[in-house]
């Protein structure tokens, strides 16, 4: 492996920049090496109490009782809290940027009121001097439950007889409720041409179904939380969140406060993936310090991250694709259910817009059902319910490609999705890159390196996500050195300061070194959503170009003021104000910048965007494995990663993005699961039995960028940090299939999976 | 004029039709003219006078971000679609 | 209140006394007594190595090791990994190598690192990749890692 004859991270490059595509040093890389930044649970005040949670043993229960009175009396605690201390939100419904959500769930999940849905789930609350006091306090609360049978698979929940979670939940149509109360919290269907026709034309039709587990987003950095409820009724929030609006906006929701009583500073964030940004313990903080008077921090145990905070869901897929024999797809039907958990929202609405859009094909039908089961109320994880989407598309795909004898590469070519191409949910695709990275893909050595050896397999796979634009705002202020201050909102988990800065510094002609960008509070910056949907370096970085453009433009009028000119005799070019009449007249920015104060007012451009031009990413894998069919063990010999990227900012982030992807993607296909018993227990809530990809399991993950810039961003960029993950586990699969010839429909593919399936094909029955 | 694509779950307030042409020169005018024609489209997808948050309106494959004040014009694509962000 | 124990210890390289109790691990005392709080928690339970700190030479969890064991040891954190001003070669390697996103595994990788280098300055992909299978990154997918570690040893045979 260490013989490499091409290069291991590739950038295809169509247009350069002078900051844009160059690699340099992050702003805050510094403070996180030598271990100063400062993360939420770093976070220390005066009088500080420490909080701590009482979690549900049972998957299902309804609560008889709840009795605090001798955790009130142990000497060190000086707050206990219950749901019944908060305001009852009535049929409220919130908007939090995910889509309509009612009220009652979200603060039911904070702690919970009549029911306990899964294990993990929060019922009490309390605050002490230290830890140590807090946890044995907990051991004093005394909660009465009537056991009820837990649900936990969405075939399960779905069946007529199933225990309901929820005894009113009404099914969703596309955002209407319709009579049925179920498990089933919402349907939608897409309908594309007609659907029996289209199979009816087809010679060939493969139709499978698939299981994927339960997997969480195993950010390093537990949720965490510092709350001060203020002697003039307003409250502080230290918190690691993607988003700090969005736990601004929740948590006064629940608190039944208005959102200026609410202040929100972001720390340093140790990893999310869509796993840090729903709400949990900052309401519970929050009442916690003002029954306390004290502030009060709360960081979850590793157990309490993987009981009781949002994993992604498990899930049951049917898919049915139809052919013509020379590989032309003329239908497609998908039966999508996924399991949201305790309450509604299980991200099979974006399952369902992701599982087809990579082809383009006549006629299309999707279903997805959004089913409620006694598990920790789902979150998003990277490019959400796409992975388990194209988990089963691209393995129908695969086995298509087999029966046909087409190269299944050449398959995905000849019905790649391609800009005008009509998506089964309506609107048409701009402007996309699956053609070239299918063909980048093709052409790259790996695809036809020789792979010698017994057991040994080659797979591929391709994936899509959308991306989001959603609101962002950028202050940026001009300092008399010539250097700039830029301030945002967006959390940085992963080099977005800098690939922010960059776009200001490109525009303003500067190097990176000379902009200075800072994540700031929600009362110190316009509203940004959240770190999420890839949306940052696009989103962001447009509200930062729009900003430096303000201070641009400002320059000119101040270098025309100080020429005595018009301002549209003054050009700026490459950070250089010249006139345009051909005089020698020049200034740098920092020569301007260093005269600001004595020829006028401060400069100081702004931007609040909502961009609409979000330029969706699709992604591929080519994977060489090696299954031992004595263990089942599945190792990867060589991975390679491709993405349009539109354009790269920073290529160093993007190619993290891509390996980081790659590589959870590879975790959730071989190895990751909720391993729940019957009673709803998960069975491996640590990082030793949760078991995530380590540095040994893994080679190096090479990266191919390519770039089809995206009409939408003035640098042509798009969003990379999720397409990603959608495609490994289809990849492995494919690959495992090529090197023991067994068909794998579950997911994780762990070495029992693989011996089932190998003892399966030899017919023996264990 | 400009088309209004009706979700699969709605046809049965359009007879059926999954394309419908109407008159307007915003989403919202767009809308009132369906909702003329065909009756509870604009109680499905509204909740009191704007988009419910759980929709979003797509014109010409482009997710608005300003919605029903969003300009359609004689060739425009109106697609409602849900609305995601992603992790 | 549990009665207290002193222990006296050196950490990167200062001579340091403090009050603990018995039951309080070593990260709980560097944290939230010391206010060394770069040394990170992840588990709690030795899995994931975001607490990696060398002790007496060795590295291990410091969430795993008593305070109280701290008595008389030698103890290196991340804070103690820069020499003054002066990165060291690992640190300067992870920024110019990306090898960084949300950075809370980072404190611990670093310490790990430099452990290794400490006893070897020229190790293979494969023995940087198992000396460093206690350190959990969900970020990266190690790739950057491996490589500014390798940048880094290379970097330090040049400075011999």
């Amino acid at each position: 492996m260490s013989e490499q004859s091409y290069e291991p991270n590739m950038v295809l490059s169509t247009k350069e920049f002078d900051v844009v595509g160059k690699r340099p040093l992050r702003h805050d890389g510094v403070d996180k090496v030598t271990g100063r930044a400062i993360y939420g649970a770093d976070v220390s005040m005066a009088g500080l109490m420490h909080g701590a949670v009482l979690r549900s043993p049972h998957a299902h229960a309804r609560i008889k009782s709840i009795d605090t009175s001798k955790a009130e009396a142990h000497p060190e605690v000086r707050a206990v809290v219950t749901s019944t201390d908060f305001v009852d939100p009535g049929d409220k419904t919130v908007d939090l940027g995910e889509g309509l959500t009612r009220l009652a769930y979200i603060r039911n999940n904070v702690l919970a009121r009549d029911k306990v849905l899964y294990r993990g789930h929060a019922v009490a609350a309390v605050a002490a001097a230290s830890l140590h006091d807090a946890l044995e306090a907990l051991e004093l609360i005394e909660v009465e439950y009537d056991l009820l049978p837990p649900v936990l698979t969405a075939p399960d929940a779905m069946k007529e007889d199933a225990p309901l979670l929820h005894e009113n939940l009404r099914m969703m149509e596309f955002g209407r409720p319709t009579d049925k109360v179920s498990n089933v919290s919402d349907h939608f269907r897409h309908e594309k041409g007609d659907i029996e026709q289209g199979f009816a034309e087809a010679d060939l039709i493969v139709e499978r179904e698939f299981d994927t587990s339960t997997v969480h987003q195993g950010y390093i950095e537990p949720h965490n939380t510092t709350a001060l409820w203020n002697n003039d009724d307003r409250i502080h929030i230290w918190t690691s969140t993607q988003g700090p609006f969005t736990i601004r906006d929740t948590t006064a929701a629940i608190l039944d406060k208005p959102v200026s009583q609410v202040r929100v500073t972001p720390t340093e964030i140790g990893g999310g993936f869509g796993g840090k940004i729903p709400v949990y313990i900052d309401p519970v903080a929050a009442l916690l310090s003002k029954k306390s008077g004290h502030p009060v921090k709360i960081v979850m145990s590793r157990a309490e991250v993987l009981e009781g905070t949002g994993p992604t869901p498990g899930s049951h897929l049917k898919i049915k694709m139809g052919v013509k024999s020379d590989g032309t797809m003329m239908a497609a039907q998908a039966w999508l259910a996924y399991e949201a958990g305790a309450y509604p929202g299980a991200m099979v609405v974006p399952g369902g817009m992701c599982v087809f859009a990579a082809y383009d094909i006549p006629n299309v039908t999707i279903d997805g059902y959004d089913v409620v089961v006694n598990k920790p109320s789902t979150a998003a994880y990277r490019a959400p319910g796409a992975t388990n989407a194209a988990f089963a598309t691209e393995s129908v795909v695969n086995e298509i490609a087999e029966k046909l004898g087409i190269d299944p590469l050449d398959l995905r070519l000849k019905n790649a999705s391609k800009e005008g191409t009509r998506r089964a949910d309506g609107p048409k695709f701009p402007r996309i890159g699956c053609v070239e990275v299918i063909e980048a893909m093709k052409n790259h050595p790996h695809y036809s390196a020789p792979l010698d050896g017994p057991n040994r397999g080659r797979g591929v796979a391709i994936g899509f996500w959308f991306n989001a634009g959603l609101p962002s705002a950028c202050n940026i202020a001009v300092n008399p050195d010539g250097t700039i201050t830029l301030v945002e909102g967006s959390p940085d988990i992963g080099g977005t300061r800098t690939s922010v800065a960059m776009q200001a510094a490109e525009v303003l002609g500067l190097p990176a070194e000379k902009v200075s960008p800072s994540v700031v509070d929600t009362d110190s910056v316009g509203f940004t959503a959240v770190t999420g949907g890839s949306r940052v370096t696009f989103s962001t970085g447009l509200a930062a170009i729009e900003a430096a453009r303000d201070v641009r433009d400002q320059m000119i009028r101040r270098a025309a003021r100080i020429w005595g000119v018009e301002e549209d005799g003054v050009d700026f070019e490459k950070g250089v104000f010249h006139l345009k009449n051909g005089t020698e007249n020049r200034m740098t920015f920092s020569e301007l910048a260093e005269q600001i104060a004595t020829t006028g007012d401060p400069i100081v451009g702004r931007a609040g965007v909502n961009p609409p031009g979000v330029g969706g990413s699709f992604s591929g894998n080519i994977a060489d494995v090696e299954v031992d069919p004595e263990t089942g063990k599945v190792t990867i010999l060589r991975f390679t990663a491709f993405q349009d990227a539109g354009k790269a900012i920073h290529p160093s982030y993007v190619e993290g993005q891509m390996q980081g992807g790659s590589v959870q993607g590879i975790g959730w296909a071989l190895n990751e699961e909720y391993f729940m018993n019957a009673e709803g227990k998960m069975m491996n809530s640590s990082l030793l039995d949760y078991r995530m990809p380590t540095s040994l399991d893994l080679p190096m993950i090479d990266t191919v960028i390519i770039e089809v810039a995206n009409p939408g961003h003035p640098f042509g960029a798009r969003g990379v940090g999720e397409a990603n993950i959608v495609p490994p586990p289809a990849a492995l699969a494919n690959a495992i299939n090529n090197a023991v010839d067994v068909a794998m429909n579950r997911l994780p593919m762990n070495p029992v999976a693989v011996m089932e399936a190998i003892w399966g094909k030899n017919g023996a029955t264990d | 004029m400009p088309i209004i694509f009706i979700p699969a779950a709605m046809k049965e307030l359009t007879a059926g039709a999954a394309e419908i042409r109407v008159g307007g020169s915003t989403v919202r005018e767009a809308v009132a003219e369906l909702e003329a024609a065909h009756p509870g489209i604009r109680d499905w997808l509204f909740e009191g006078n704007r988009l419910k948050p759980s929709i979003a309106v797509a014109v010409d494959g482009v997710v608005s971000p300003i919605g029903l004040l969003q300009h359609v014009d004689e060739n425009s694509e109106i697609h409602f679609v849900a609305a995601i962000s992603g992790g | 209140m549990p009665r207290r124990v002193h222990v006296q210890t050196t950490i990167n390289g200062e001579e340091i006394d403090f009050l603990c109790e018995p039951r309080q691990s070593l990260l709980e005392v560097l944290r939230d007594v010391l206010g060394l709080t770069g040394t990170k928690e992840g588990c709690n339970d030795g899995n994931c190595g975001a607490c990696t700190v060398i002790f007496d030479g060795r590295i291990v969890t410091a969430c795993l090791v008593l305070a109280v064991e701290a008595e008389g040891k030698q103890i290196t954190t991340v804070e103690g990994i820069a020499v003054g001003r002066e990165l060291h070669p690992i640190q300067q390697c992870f920024l110019e190598g990306a090898a960084l996103q949300c950075g809370v595994c980072t404190p611990g990788f670093i310490v790990a690192a430099k452990s290794l280098l400490d006893q070897d300055n020229n190790p293979s992909e494969d023995k940087i990749r198992l000396w460093l299978a206690n350190n959990l990154c969900r970020c990266t997918g190690y790739d950057k890692i491996v490589r500014s570690v390798q940048a880094a040893a290379e970097r330090m045979q040049e400075a011999r």
